[in-house]
């Protein structure tokens, strides 16, 4: 057996190098969270939000934002025959998982480094929260990224993914997205961050990634049979 | 008392094999055996199930029923065992196209944990053999379908395999290309099942015969 973190390294290395030649989900995740954000200044009619409403604005654009991601996250796997590949080399499988999910955070890193400093230009009174801010955005991407890896994995042989993708993963990162928009509405308070059962919803963003972690884990080698 | 030879077990033997998809049989009732070194050549119409039995010799598809022991591995069981043991030539080239054919074949290389030095001479090496040194750095996606056949044949020899399944491995080689694969995949490359629509170029090179039928039992000669 190929060591997996080898496998693991190959695997990864591979999917930034063709995200960085072909540029395919990056620009397309940013570009549409900018224009949300512009939609929501526009629509909302406001130049300021704070607490739970800058929360809601900030965590429905990113959640769509990467959903563009997702649906593309198996495309080459599927349409080039990287399943077989990968399928008849010596690795565990669930190595194709890990290095998805890490393809993905990646990618959402990318794209927060972009669309939260826009976030904050369009909407924030100051930049107080975002400090710790990066905590709940680094918890609730690897839930996102390890559901998400899950759910685009099954819907990649359906000719309707595009489809799929939304309607299977957004009721199952609900909790995920409750979580989040609680950790983020006080640190975006009017008058400045604080803390408020922070702590808690840190925990509870912990404990999805846990579980959404180790179903992947435990299936992913099952989804890849025929 | 049987001599060594006799009591060798075959590189494949498959008895009764059954794959369905749904309700459609696909493959039902093949059997054959296939010693260590020799060449299956099998032949048949489209439909008849070729690609499928060599997609369950090569433990991509899981039979429905029979018995299936390849490299003394009894699927779809011990199919774990095999992963890295078998060299696969699909239709598709199973190569990144955003990817240049050097960069496919050093990720398959360590997939497939075969050391950094050793990748790299091996890799050269192939490409020399298919005549694609010079073109090995472009993307997959800009080279034509002979170049792509030739990558693909690269990257199903470039770990060593025991055991050769090679679907249509002529598909889209020029004379030229067909003789420089030949020195890969040839009968000289060791135990191969080779699914081809050309039985006068690969009939003489077999040890084995399999025709399968749609609908019809499978005949091996």
């Amino acid at each position: 057996m190929t060591p997996s973190h080898a496998a693991f390294a190959a695997i990864l290395a591979k999917d930034l190098r063709s995200e960085l030649r072909t540029l395919q989900s990056l620009p397309a995740m940013a570009l549409f969270s900018v224009t949300t954000f512009v939609i929501f200044r526009f629509g909302l009619d406001r130049t300021s939000l704070s607490g739970s409403l800058a929360a809601g604005v900030l965590w429905a654009t990113l959640l769509f934002a990467a959903v563009l991601g997702i649906n593309r996250l198996f495309v080459a796997e599927r349409e080039e025959g990287g399943f077989d590949a990968i399928r008849l080399a010596p690795i565990d499988r669930s190595v194709l998982f890990g290095a998805k999910v890490a393809a993905l955070v990646i990618y959402l890193a990318a794209l927060e480094l972009v669309a939260v400093p826009i976030f904050a230009i369009f909407f924030l009174d100051g930049a107080g929260g975002l400090g710790p801010l990066v905590a709940v955005l680094l918890l609730a991407d690897l839930g996102l990224a390890a559901t998400g890896t899950l759910i685009s994995s099954m819907a990649v042989n359906s000719r309707a993914r595009d489809l799929l993708v939304p309607l299977v993963l957004l009721p199952l990162v609900v909790p995920l997205m409750i979580a989040a928009t609680g950790a983020t509405e006080p640190l975006l308070a009017l008058g400045g961050p604080s803390y408020h059962r922070f702590g808690t919803w840190l925990m509870v963003l912990g404990l999805y990634d846990l579980i959404f972690g180790l179903v992947g884990y435990a299936v992913f080698d099952f989804l890849l049979e025929d | 008392m049987p001599s060594p030879q006799e009591k060798a077990e075959p590189a494949i033997a498959v008895a009764g094999l059954r794959r369905d998809y749904g309700d459609r049989p696909a493959l039902d009732g093949v059997g054959f055996e296939l010693a260590a070194g020799e060449s299956l050549v099998v032949l048949g119409p489209n439909g008849a199930g070729k690609t499928t039995l060599l997609r369950v010799l090569a433990t991509l598809l899981r039979p429905s029923g029979g018995e299936v022991r390849v490299l003394s591995c009894s699927l779809p069981d011990e199919a774990w065992k095999l992963r890295g043991r078998i060299g696969y030539l699909a239709h598709e080239p199973l190569l990144y196209r955003d990817l240049s054919g050097r960069e496919n074949l050093r990720f398959q290389a360590r997939l497939h944990g075969v050391e950094r030095a050793t990748a790299e001479a091996r890799i050269e090496e192939l490409l020399r053999a298919v005549g694609m040194e010079r073109r090995a750095d472009e993307r997959v996606a800009e080279l034509s379908a002979g170049m792509r056949q030739r990558l693909s044949i690269c990257r199903c020899v470039l770990h060593q395999p025991e055991l050769l399944l090679l679907d249509e491995p002529d598909s889209n080689l020029d004379v030229e290309g067909r003789e420089l694969a030949r020195e890969l995949i040839g009968p000289g490359a060791g135990t191969r099942v080779v699914v081809t629509h050309d039985p006068e170029r690969h009939l003489p090179e077999a040890d084995q015969v399999l025709r399968l039928g749609i609908g019809e039992a499978a005949v091996v000669s």
